[in-house]
């Protein structure tokens, strides 16, 4: 036993710090994730206990008791143990109330509702087939596919769904929570340290399932304040005129920038300045953020199988006109 | 009075094709059973190995999104529903009226309806690959993903018609054992002396009989909603999605547990028998069992953690969940001191099962990890979950499934499976399986969603999916190896003796390999637990008879089953297929079955002692 302490405390220090910081469960950035990662840790070092010494026994007993050839010995016909079964009866229930008082306890903290308090930012996440909407209600402003938060606050969450069921998750912050049809989950979430945190969907929503990822970024209050003031401000129309009708016409309709537009797609404001395209295409990879832009408007269901968008033969638009439009929405960035 | 009107009744038989198409004889059903379900296997494990090629490498596309999503559906539900069940209803079939010291099941007619209706509703599932419209909202068929608005094909509908179908099977079966188990034991065979296999199975009926309707009510309203635009899971129409997710669980929990009891039967059988050994702590492995499967039902919603339901009932099934690791712990240390002190002999059956006692600990305490509910905020639906229930369902259930065909092949079908190709299928296999599943773990906490198609990479993921496809491939190996064993043991002659382990303990090693039709010339009696090991012990070489030899009444083959079963698959792709005048046609050949089935009177018939001396073979 004392022997096997080590070794376990060993097996859990390697746990620690494991994948990246940005995914991770293992390498959490936000007290949700911590309190989970420690009950990952209580849990994996009591049960990696329990496998180590069925092992022992196990490994044990093969090689003791193997049957040599020939032996017709008959070993004595043992009914049980009264002893020996009170112990693996007892054990497992005080191994288990180590393991179930710090669960309940966490069920209840991670639990808590913030969605009434002042200091908390509160975030309504409608998940799409297959892309993330982020509406900040108390500023009146909608962005989607990069969560933008200020370190430092609670983000209360609240998670709907506008077609089918979706899971919002982001390892390296917290645990994940359905968006159910119909019904409104609420969850919140700590962002500490600033960064661009991988977020997934985490039910089977369709073809497009892998690709609808996220990422939350998190920044200083200020720099949050100054994204706000920009999201509200004026929309930046294309220069041209011509493409500038084009764009109400054809991306519109669906899409926003600032106050202009629908809301049935994702709200473009700022679509430059992002993380990625189409949530998976990195803006710092590849061919950059106009390329993929130019790629997607050509060839969504290419890109994303599923996805509503329609592509360039059903708008109509000519090749020049998408680089036009790739070109504005690439240069369309905020400045927070 | 009934039995010397019976006696004028002529022997009536089949051969050829027509005897399996007609057969009550659970021995035969058994064998179907095997053949349909292995073949079930195969397609499935095929399924598999086209999803790990596909997860080969990042941004791989051998498939497309669709098609995965197709390719994971089939697996889960070919799996679960059309290889794992009824393979143990092929060792169920073959073993229980021997170790209960029965001739057949109590029903053997519905016996071969059950088989039958399970085999068409399998093949109408797949027969989804040919239509072009394959189920593709996973195995557990989420609304509103598998509702009309978001699946408007046919796809989802071949699973709930084939589902469906196949269910009245397992339902069917589980009936039948149950009424088999508490009524056709042999005398002297009291609850407390039955096999633990034979306890087990007992078990898993009830857990059946409790636990399929549900499915069944689940499977007819999400039929409802979209053949016949109900609005049962419509939020639009004040349907409740979350309400699917109950029912369905309330069915796939204790789904879980009607495929790993059985495995815990085999191997309290297997490890016992080649130890030579008493099963250690006998009453408290059956009183373990009997607990397993009543928590089982009140733990659904661990599989729903993050479905939103609150913290009180995440709390309460948080609680409940890890309460089952407590009998479960009981049985697997139980096992561990059976081999204590034995004499423990490394047949390939028991390799299965030797291998089955630590695999089935890392998938439990895995279960245990995913019942802290905050916790599993960041399992649920990763890969994490993913290793899990394949720990549990190929490491506990299918080595199981493997040690209990190795162990009663020779009374199935009277030869001993080859013991080196044996060894190879479990040295493949094993390996296999831990190299697949083992990294997948890590995979689920790394981030890796489960169901996705594909993985962008430099997240950490490439080498892990690249080992777990290279295991995915041994476990094919090993599979190959195994039907490579089934023909070259079926070309050896027919030599397996009654007892071929010499160790046997239960009644089905009295009597020859493969049994008779009849299993046994007369009832034996029983005077305790581990009947022949107790007889052998004194120094017999035979069971002591509970009655004369005498003429012996046996059921009446029949096609009537059969014939119902293709009436329901018939019926079933008129309302696929909204042919209202087919599906009319398809239930009217079943009821008609039925009606004649009532009025015609069918005594079955007798086998005579001089026939009996004949040796008349199954």
């Amino acid at each position: 036993m004392k022997r096997l302490l080590p070794l376990l405390t060993g097996l859990v220090l390697l746990l620690t710090a494991c994948g990246r910081e940005d995914l991770s469960t293992l390498n959490p950035q936000g007290p949700v994730a911590e309190k989970q990662f420690e009950l990952m840790k209580l849990s994996i070092g009591i049960m990696a206990l329990v496998v180590v010494v069925v092992f022992a026994i196990c490994i044990y007993v093969l090689i003791r008791f193997r049957r040599k050839q020939g032996d017709k010995a008959i070993p004595e016909q043992v009914e049980g143990n009264h002893k020996l079964e009170v112990i693996w009866t007892v054990i497992p229930i005080v191994l288990l109330l180590i393991l179930g008082v710090p669960t309940i306890q966490q069920v209840f903290g991670l639990a808590k509702d913030y969605s009434k308090d002042k200091d908390a930012v509160q975030v309504k996440v409608t998940a799409h087939q297959y892309w993330w909407e982020f509406e900040y209600t108390d500023y009146g402003i909608t962005t989607a596919q990069d969560l933008i938060v200020p370190t430092g606050k609670k983000i209360s969450f609240e998670l709907v769904a506008a077609d089918v069921k979706h899971s919002f998750w982001i390892p390296s912050i917290g645990g994940k929570m359905d968006t159910n049809p119909g019904s409104t989950n609420r969850m919140f979430l700590e962002f500490p340290k600033e960064g661009v945190f991988r977020g997934k969907c985490a039910e089977l929503c369709g073809p497009s399932h892998a690709l609808m990822d996220f990422k939350a970024k998190a920044v200083s209050q200020e720099s949050f304040d100054r994204w706000v003031a920009a999201m509200k401000a004026p929309a930046v129309m294309p220069a041209d005129a011509e493409l500038a009708e084009k764009f109400t016409s054809q991306c519109l309709s669906c899409h926003a920038v600032g106050e202009n537009g629908g809301n049935s797609a994702p709200n473009l404001t700022g679509i430059g300045g992002r993380e990625t395209v189409g949530g998976f295409l990195f803006n710092d990879e590849g061919g950059g953020v106009e390329q993929h832009l130019n790629d997607w408007i050509t060839d969504p269901q290419g890109i994303k199988k599923g996805a509503m968008m329609p592509g360039a033969e059903d708008t109509g638009l000519t090749e020049e006109e998408i680089a036009g439009i790739a070109k504005y929405l690439a240069e369309y960035k905020l400045d927070y | 009075m009934a039995a010397a009107h019976a006696h004028g009744h002529k022997v009536k038989r089949y051969s050829g094709l027509m005897d399996w198409l007609t057969t009550v004889d659970h021995k035969k059903i058994g064998i179907l059973y095997f053949i349909a379900g292995f073949f079930f296997f195969l397609i499935g494990g095929l399924e598999a190995i086209i999803i790990r090629i596909q997860l080969l490498k990042p941004m791989n596309d051998v498939v497309a999104g669709d098609t995965f999503n197709e390719l994971i559906t089939m697996h889960g539900t070919t799996m679960i529903f059309l290889a794992a069940m009824p393979l143990l209803f092929a060792l169920m079939n073959a073993v229980i009226p021997l170790q209960i010291g029965a001739r057949d099941v109590a029903f053997p007619f519905l016996n071969s309806l059950g088989f039958w209706t399970f085999f068409f509703g399998g093949v109408l599932l797949n027969l989804s690959w040919f239509a072009g419209a394959v189920p593709d909202a996973g195995w557990t068929s989420y609304v509103p993903l598998a509702g009309p608005i978001y699946n408007s094909g046919h796809g989802v509908d071949y699973y709930v018609l084939g589902l469906q179908i196949a269910g009245i099977g397992t339902l069917l079966g589980g009936i039948n054992f149950m009424a088999t188990i508490i009524n056709m034991r042999a005398p002297g065979l009291t609850f407390m002396r039955l096999p633990m296999f034979t306890w087990a199975i007992f078990i898993t009926s009830a857990l059946i009989v409790f636990a399929f309707p549900a499915l069944t009510v689940g499977l007819v309203a999400l039929m409802f909603d979209r053949l016949f635009n109900a609005n049962f899971f419509d939020v639009a129409n004040g349907g409740n999605g979350v309400l699917w997710e109950h029912i369905f669980w309330v069915f796939g929990h204790p789904e879980v547990y009607i495929l790993i009891l059985p495995a815990f039967g085999i191997i309290s059988e297997v490890v016992s028998t080649f130890s030579r050994k008493r099963l250690f702590g006998y009453s408290s492995m059956v009183f373990a069992t009997v607990l397993i499967a009543f928590l089982g039902f009140m733990v659904w919603a661990h599989h729903m953690f993050t479905t939103g339901l609150g913290p009180v009932a995440n709390g309460l099934f948080s609680i409940a969940t890890m309460l089952i690791a407590v009998p479960t712990g009981v049985k697997i240390f139980n096992w561990l001191f059976t081999l204590w002190g034995g004499s423990i002999r490394f047949t390939t059956a028991n390799l299965f099962a030797i291998g089955f006692i630590p695999t089935f600990v890392m998938g439990g305490v895995t279960g245990v990890m995913l019942a802290s509910a905050p916790a599993d905020y960041q399992y649920h639906d990763t890969y994490f979950v993913v290793a899990h229930f394949h720990y549990v369902i190929v490491g506990g259930l299918i080595l199981g499934i493997f040690a209990g065909l190795h162990y009663w092949w020779p009374k199935m079908f009277g030869r001993i499976l080859n013991e080196t190709l044996g060894k190879i299928t479990f040295w493949t296999f094993f390996i296999g399986f831990h190299l697949t599943f083992f990294v997948q773990h890590f995979l689920g906490l790394l981030g890796m969603p489960r169901r996705v198609y594909t993985y962008l990479g430099g997240q950490g993921y490439d080498d892990m999916n690249f080992i777990s496809t290279i295991g995915a491939i041994l476990m094919g190996i090993g599979t190959i190896v195994f039907l490579i064993n089934i023909f070259v043991t079926w070309a050896k002659p027919r030599n397996a003796s009654n007892d071929p382990w010499e160790d046997g303990r239960s009644l089905e090693w009295t009597i020859p390999s493969p049994p008779p039709e009849y299993n046994f010339k007369q009832t034996p009696l029983v005077r305790g637990y581990d009947a022949w090991w107790k007889e052998k012990m004194e120094g017999k070489t035979a069971m002591t008879p509970a009655e004369p030899v005498g003429s012996i009444h046996m059921p009446s083959p029949s096609i009537l089953p059969f014939i119902m079963s293709v009436g329901l698959f018939i019926a079933g792709f008129g309302f696929m297929y909204d042919q209202l005048i087919v599906a009319g046609v398809g239930l009217a050949i079943t009821l008609g079955c039925m009606v004649v089935r009532s009025l015609v009177d069918d005594h079955g018939f007798h086998i005579e002692p001089e026939e009996q001396d004949k040796g008349v073979q199954a």
